[in-house]
């Protein structure tokens, strides 16, 4: 099945889990002529783990940057505890993202600091606690994803997947109400894979906060989440419980699921047929 | 990573060496003992001619340092001009001072020179020196040479 | 024909260019005065940048100023004692150090080694998306970052120059007196008659707090401002090497006009 699909009949996140923590209605963006999402509408409720998958470049990332208010939407409305955020003002943009988590793709952290200063960054740049009190906290936060141990590495002698278990309990050292995750899985080995799995839904539960994690490893996070936003031609073209993705027959979950090499999202790069472009063999 | 107080002992001695150039610039190399407006007092010179003489000048006595020309003027009533001398408040001059237009050396700058005179009332600030000398321009000098040979020849 | 054309065109280009980030680098002068604050009530971020772009420059200042320092002896002399004032040597190599290399050649060493550090380190950040993830955790990476960067350099760059021609004295001093044997007397008295602390070394000293400024806003600004990835992190190095010397001599020029007009 080739060609273009229509956007599903949206089945919307069921509102019977209470009002939403992050709402998106209609939110289009464009990065100068291109338009890269056109009509996203999505919700997160509260203690859910959501994730939104698509094929590269698809305008994911650019989602997770509109939530947590770095990019502002073309048009549309982005709400977070039902506030919109384009009519914030930048010491209310920052008062909200001080309850806000975030990890980024490689962990970014900061380089010329230790794993414990990286950690402990956020406890010293917005609280007055004591420094014997943040010590507790940084050692604390570093105990939850394994890497207590480490305390005084530098960045640069840690393992892909340490960085980014660092950059985790960075993420959660202020306790956030809302933790996004930009590629979390991202070339990790196959046991840092199921590690950081875990931890995005042991913390989630235990913080008793949200999560939105953007991905495109399926398999691991149909194990984690609660419900899922397909994104394709800058549309939502499927969304919903973990169970109800895989019994889903529509052609982009399918060929994303079995990673299909052709489907909905061609092979080929658009160009015209190959056929009479080679040279003629001479007999 | 350097513990801060490393880091802050390696700036402390940094900046002090910063310091201690520019003192030593200051001390060594120019002269900062020259004056301060604090310690002077400033007096006025009128020439009729002051030749090549420019503000900064030095204003010496007895070939020593003892001021400095702060301010040329052009005085259009009487078409002289004024010359401002900054001295330093240690040395007091008379009230009949003679100050004079000199050229160090034979083509070097010009400075003005203070010769005192025998008064008991010394000059004060923004007191007028009253007898001046102008400055020697070469033109004329070489004019009157001339005039002078020229007015001996007939006698040959 | 065409070629010319395009070459034209290319220039034009160019230079709107440059006029239009001259303008964002202003603008961008403007957000990091505003954003000091925090850099000046939090003294030690500055007092590390301090170090980093002041101390570390320590040794290519003091071993380039004794150099030129040695250099005019040498060739002061040889030009004075032509004319039999070989007593002025002390003279020459002051006030040409305090009034044009101290600050200047100071100014382009420090762009060259504090400056391109400067930059790299910015850009990497930004590379690495520290500085968003710094803008996430609710930190204005241009108050935590930039601004200790900017006031660090702002602050080395006077008194670098200051030890560059205090060094370049000595240099100028160790070649004439100790080596060729100008009269120490005649050197250091004549030298001390014609450098004026107002007006040469002031000046000087005036000199390199606004190349500090200028090389230190350009430090920042490139760093960041690259395009995040390794090659927009080196051109954006290379920018601020090449920008900053430029910046310096225009800023020079301009200066020594107002400073030393000469009656």
């Amino acid at each position: 099945m080739r060609g273009r699909s229509s956007p599903v009949a949206a089945v919307p996140n069921p509102d019977s889990l209470g009002p939403p923590l992050v709402s998106l209605r209609n939110v289009r963006f464009a990065y100068g002529e291109r338009e890269i999402l056109r009509g996203i509408d999505l919700t997160v409720h509260r203690g859910q783990v959501v994730a939104i998958m698509g094929g590269s470049g698809c305008g994911k990332t650019t989602l997770l940057r509109m939530i947590g208010g770095q990019l502002r939407a073309s048009a549309g409305s982005v709400e977070v505890e039902g506030r919109d955020l384009a009519k914030m003002s930048r010491g209310d943009l920052y008062a909200l993202r001080r309850r806000m988590g975030m990890l980024f793709q490689f962990g970014a952290l900061f380089t010329d600091m230790s794993v414990f200063d990286n950690v402990a960054f956020p406890l010293r740049e917005h609280t007055s606690l004591p420094s014997s009190m943040i010590r507790d906290l940084v050692l604390m936060k570093l105990q939850a994803v394994g890497l207590r141990g480490a305390a005084r590495l530098s960045p640069a002698e840690l393992s892909g997947g340490m960085a980014r278990r660092v950059a985790l309990a960075r993420a959660v050292a202020l306790d956030p109400m809302l933790i996004m995750y930009d590629e979390p899985f991202a070339g990790l080995d196959p046991i840092s894979l199921g590690i950081i799995g875990q931890l995005i839904r042991r913390l989630n539960d235990a913080l008793g906060a949200s999560s939105i994690m953007v991905t495109h490893d399926v398999h691991e996070s149909l194990e984690i989440v609660d419900y899922i936003y397909f994104v394709s031609d800058g549309g939502i073209v499927a969304q919903g419980t973990p169970d109800e993705i895989r019994r889903s027959a529509h052609p982009f979950v399918q060929q994303f699921i079995h990673a299909d090499a052709d489907g909905p999202v061609p092979f080929h790069y658009p160009v015209g047929p190959i056929d009479g472009l080679l040279g003629e063999v001479s007999t | 990573m350097m513990s801060r107080t490393t880091l802050d002992l390696w700036v402390g001695i940094f900046v002090a060496l910063g310091f201690g150039a520019l003192v030593f610039l200051a001390m060594q190399v120019g002269n900062f003992s020259g004056l301060n407006s604090s310690e002077t007092y400033r007096v006025e010179a009128p020439f009729d001619n002051i030749g090549g003489l420019k503000v900064r000048a030095p204003v010496k006595s007895a070939g020593v340092l003892v001021g400095r020309v702060t301010g040329i003027r052009f005085d259009s009533e009487v078409y002289r001009a004024v010359v401002d001398l900054e001295i330093d408040r240690r040395f007091e001059f008379p009230k009949d001072t003679i100050a004079t237009i000199n050229t160090a050396g034979l083509l070097g700058e010009q400075y003005v020179g203070l010769e005192p005179g025998g008064d008991v009332a010394m000059l004060d600030d923004g007191d007028r020196v009253l007898i001046t000398q102008s400055a020697v321009v070469l033109e004329k000098l070489i004019g009157q040479f001339m005039f002078n040979r020229a007015a001996e020849t007939p006698a040959q | 024909m065409n070629g010319l054309a395009e070459v034209l065109r290319r220039i034009g280009a160019m230079s709107i260019d440059g006029i239009w980030r001259l303008g964002f680098a202003s603008r961008f002068l403007v957000a990091v005065l505003l954003n000091s604050g925090q850099a000046l009530r939090r003294l030690h971020l500055t007092v590390r940048e301090v170090f980093f772009s002041g101390v570390l420059s320590l040794l290519i200042i003091i071993v380039s100023g004794l150099f030129v320092g040695l250099v005019l002896g040498l060739q002061g002399y040889e030009t004075l004692q032509r004319f039999g004032s070989a007593d002025a040597l002390g003279t020459l190599v002051a006030l040409s150090l305090t009034r044009e290399l101290g600050p200047v050649v100071a100014g382009l060493l420090f762009a060259s080694r504090a400056g391109s550090a400067v930059t790299a380190e910015i850009g990497l950040m930004k590379t690495t998306e520290q500085l968003k993830a710094m803008d996430m955790m609710a930190v204005d990476p241009i108050a935590r970052v930039v601004a200790p960067r900017f006031w660090g350099g702002v602050i080395a760059m006077p008194l670098l120059a200051a030890m560059f021609s205090a060094m370049g004295v000595f240099g100028g001093w160790l070649i004439g007196v100790v080596v060729i044997g100008v009269d120490d007397g005649a050197f250091w008295s004549q030298m001390q008659a014609a450098v004026d602390f107002r007006y040469d070394i002031m000046n000087g000293v005036i000199k390199s707090v606004v190349f500090g400024f200028a090389v230190s806003l350009i430090a920042v600004f490139e760093g960041y401002d690259c395009k995040p990835t390794a090659e927009g992190v080196s051109r954006a190095i290379t920018r601020t090497v090449v920008t900053s010397a430029l910046a310096i001599l225009a800023l020079d020029f301009v200066l020594t006009s107002f400073m030393f007009r000469g009656q």
